[in-house]
């Protein structure tokens, strides 16, 4: 019997719940549920592994010696993955300041709250770590099978990368909660989690235009002049590398220095977390913000009342704006490729069709879910006298209204450089996020808008439809700037995916 | 009563639902016009549910509900024009000042603009909500959200106000408050249909009193009634309550009916 209040005691009841947690997010509380999720995984790593074998094998020779193209290309990749964990890493302490949960009930024993919080960012390790080395797994396998055994000494970089991003996340939390105060730490800590997710994929990007003017990151990490200026290959920044190419001295090095920095974050930050998360609680306590002059509710119609309600509501609230604009960082690069274009010093337009056909899917999924399932007055709404109808449509209206307002000028500098492509891109900015839309309606369910980050549990099939669907009618998109008639076979196949989503959504059925 | 009114303002006839087992079974009441009917019941009597399908918020398994003569099933958007529902859970959007949500309610229900403003304003004066007119509801109490949320229930002047707990979480001076407005309404000839478990409330404010127990009306009528229909012995409102339940209780699992009046 573990001693009640022990860091051993907190660990096994975070794992009870982490793994209880995982259960049912895998069955829904079903068990045959449970082994279809189960197949469908098993399905999903066989593909992967697939995926990535026909990704690297043409690539290079991966028995040969590294070379510094070799060097550069896994010093970069590994860069980017570090990024997008660091991100989550930062996503997962401001969750662990903010949610309440049992912390309540915990801060309020007499059991330290110290050894919790140095459980949970333990935890926090864990977790990130779990998540990257099942992401990383089938390329570091295929690279084992094509290059041999040492390439498994990726596992452990990723591991350390892990370990790092939890460390410098919690003292970087810290950092911003010493600063800033704990109100604005929560939306600049998000802000700074996906800026930090996107901006090695972003800054690549404009690199990429820059100097050889496409979008591609693989052809600016194999591009001569990066090469070039590089280090030479036994500097010391790439010990990393070395690390992962299966250098045993450079592995213990990485490993031994995440290790020390996870443990020094645990050892110095998680006493300070107990008084921040006791701060973050009353964040909801404080006092509202006062407007001097209200917005003007004096609609026409219903339906306006409920358009100009949802546009209040998002502008009003930072983080969710955040949120779903976040997405739209990504679009950075093909602007600026498209201004390039503007003032002549570049081509390829057509590269921005379905960049731009994407974003507006995963833009009008967002809202679309803040308008549909995020309402925070339902019966108020169904006990209005307005048809169901009139709202689905005034909601929807909506939805455009926002995507219009992003998209538009976009579309305005397309067309002044070629009015075909903005006339396509017009139609699938439509179609994609029509259909977003309507995949959200299908999956309907009530929910709090502030969980619109964890929106993607409450519906797989509905998370998976969409992005399906944005994907699919991208990809119609790049093939209709080529042929239009081709682009009705892809097109037919987003058709197929939304009648499917259809069949399977719990409205209907 | 004016001619050419209905004196009901409310008719549930035979209402049944039904989840994983009845939660309202072959419910009959009448609630007239201008009454103040209170509906008492110990949790799980399907007190909620039958005001949830009054406002059209759930659909019956079964039978009719008619709303100042009209049928709220075959004609929802109708009878909400003239009904107001407000449960125990404020429906408030965080982000909306008092004001602004007065406005955006009125707009839901069509009121003009300039008809709107006035009675916002009104209501906010009415309510004690001056102060914090301009205030987002999100740094609110729950009895200052509560009474935002029954402004906004109050600023469509509906004929037949339904109210699901208003007083859970107000404070003395608020519960007072909302009483005295809700009697001022019903006084200007509104109809009020309310459940709570605040037997004092019942029994200083309803016309009224419905006992639900097991989605059945297990008895009804004014105060007096309900004590003869429990028998002697029952002095306080509470035990007549309490005798009325255990009735109740006996009844439905024999399938009977409610006491009469």
């Amino acid at each position: 019997m573990i001693k009640a209040g022990t860091v051993a005691w907190f660990a096994q009841h975070e794992t009870r719940l982490a793994w209880r947690d995982w259960a049912w997010l895998l069955s829904g509380g079903r068990r045959r549920r449970g082994y279809a999720v189960m197949l469908g995984l098993a399905v999903f790593v066989v593909f992967m592994h697939g995926f990535a074998y026909l990704t690297l094998a043409p690539s290079a020779d991966f028995t040969a010696p590294p070379d510094k193209r070799l060097l550069v290309s896994i010093g970069g990749t590994l860069l980017l993955y570090w990024s997008l964990m660091l991100s989550q890493a930062m996503e997962a302490v401001t969750r662990a300041f903010y949610a309440r949960g049992d912390l309540d009930l915990i801060l309020s024993s007499s059991a330290s709250a110290g050894r919790l919080f140095a459980v949970r960012i333990g935890a926090m390790a864990v977790g990130i770590a779990g998540m990257s080395l099942g992401l990383a797994a089938p390329a570091i396998n295929v690279l084992a099978w094509l290059g041999g055994a040492h390439w498994l000494a990726a596992y452990g970089v990723v591991l350390a990368l892990a370990m790092a991003s939890v460390a410098i996340s919690v003292m970087l939390t810290i950092g911003l909660f010493r600063s800033i105060g704990p109100k604005r730490t929560r939306l600049v800590a998000q802000i700074v989690a996906a800026v930090i997710g996107a901006s090695f994929v972003i800054g690549v990007q404009l690199v990429a235009i820059l100097s050889v003017g496409t979008l591609s990151r693989a052809i600016l990490f194999q591009s001569q002049p990066i090469i070039d200026r590089a280090p030479d290959v036994d500097s010391l920044w790439w010990l990393p590398v070395d690390a992962a190419i299966g250098g045993g001295l450079a592995l213990i090095i990485v490993l031994a220095a995440g290790a020390f920095v996870l443990a020094g974050a645990i050892r110095f930050c998680a006493p300070r977390f107990a008084e921040l998360a006791l701060a973050a609680g009353g964040v909801a306590q404080s006092s509202a913000r006062r407007h001097r002059r209200a917005i003007s509710f004096h609609p026409k119609s219903p339906g306006q009342a409920l358009r100009r309600k949802e546009w209040v509501l998002l502008w009003r609230d930072p983080w969710l704006m955040s949120q779903s604009l976040m997405q739209l960082l990504y679009l950075l690069p093909p602007f600026f490729l498209l201004a390039r274009m503007f003032y002549g010093e570049g081509s390829g337009a057509a590269l921005l069709v379905p960049v731009l056909i994407m974003a507006a899917g995963q833009l009008a999924g967002g809202l679309a879910w803040l308008a549909i399932s995020g309402e925070d007055a339902p019966d108020l709404i169904a006990s209005a006298p307005v048809t169901a109808a009139r709202v689905w449509r005034a909601k929807a209206e909506a939805v455009a209204g926002g995507i219009a307002i992003v998209f538009g000028p976009i579309l305005f500098v397309l067309a002044i450089v070629d009015p075909r492509l903005s006339i396509l891109t017009l139609c699938g900015i439509t179609i994609a996020g029509s259909a977003a839309t309507l995949i959200q309606f299908w999956f309907r369910a009530q929910v709090k808008r502030s969980l619109f980050r964890r929106r993607h549990v409450s519906s797989r099939i509905a998370t998976f439809a969409e992005a399906l669907s944005s994907i699919i009618w991208a990809g119609a998109g790049a093939v209709a700037v080529v042929s239009l008639s081709f682009a009705i076979i892809p097109g037919a196949v987003a058709l197929l995916v939304l009648g499917l989503a259809w069949m399977f959504s719990p409205k209907r059925q | 009563m004016t001619q050419g009114f209905p004196e009901f303002a409310l008719e549930i006839h035979d209402l049944t639902k039904s989840f994983e087992r009845p939660a309202v079974d072959g419910l009959s009441l009448r609630v007239r016009a201008g009454e103040f009917y209170t509906l008492l019941g110990p949790n799980g009597a399907g007190k909620t549910t039958t005001l949830r399908m009054t406002t059209g918020l759930l659909k019956p398994d079964r039978g009719s509900i008619t709303a100042f003569g009209i049928d709220v099933l075959a004609d929802p958007v109708a009878a909400k024009q003239i009904m107001a529902w407000l449960s125990d859970e404020p429906m408030i959007y965080d982000r909306l000042t008092p004001l602004e949500y007065l406005h955006f309610v009125a707009g839901l229900w069509g009121v003009d603009n300039d008809t709107a403003d006035a009675r916002a304003r009104d209501l906010i004066g009415w309510l004690g909500l001056a102060a914090y007119a301009q205030e987002r509801c999100e740094g609110l109490s729950k009895g200052t959200r509560q009474k935002v949320a029954l402004a906004g229930a109050l600023v469509h002047e509906p004929r037949l106000i339904i109210l699901d707990e208003p007083f859970t979480g107000l404070d003395a001076a608020s519960a007072r408050l909302v009483k005295n407005v809700l009697r001022e309404r019903v006084a200007d000839g509104c109809s009020v249909i309310m459940t709570t478990h605040i037997l004092e409330v019942a029994e200083r404010m309803a016309d009224r009193i419905g006992v639900m127990c097991g989605g059945r009306l297990a008895a009804e009528g004014t105060l007096d009634d309900l004590r003869r229909q429990a028998g002697a012995g029952h002095a306080t409102l509470e035990d007549t309550f309490l005798a009325l339940v255990e009735t109740g209780s006996r009844l439905t699992d024999s399938g009977r009916g409610p006491i009469a009046a």
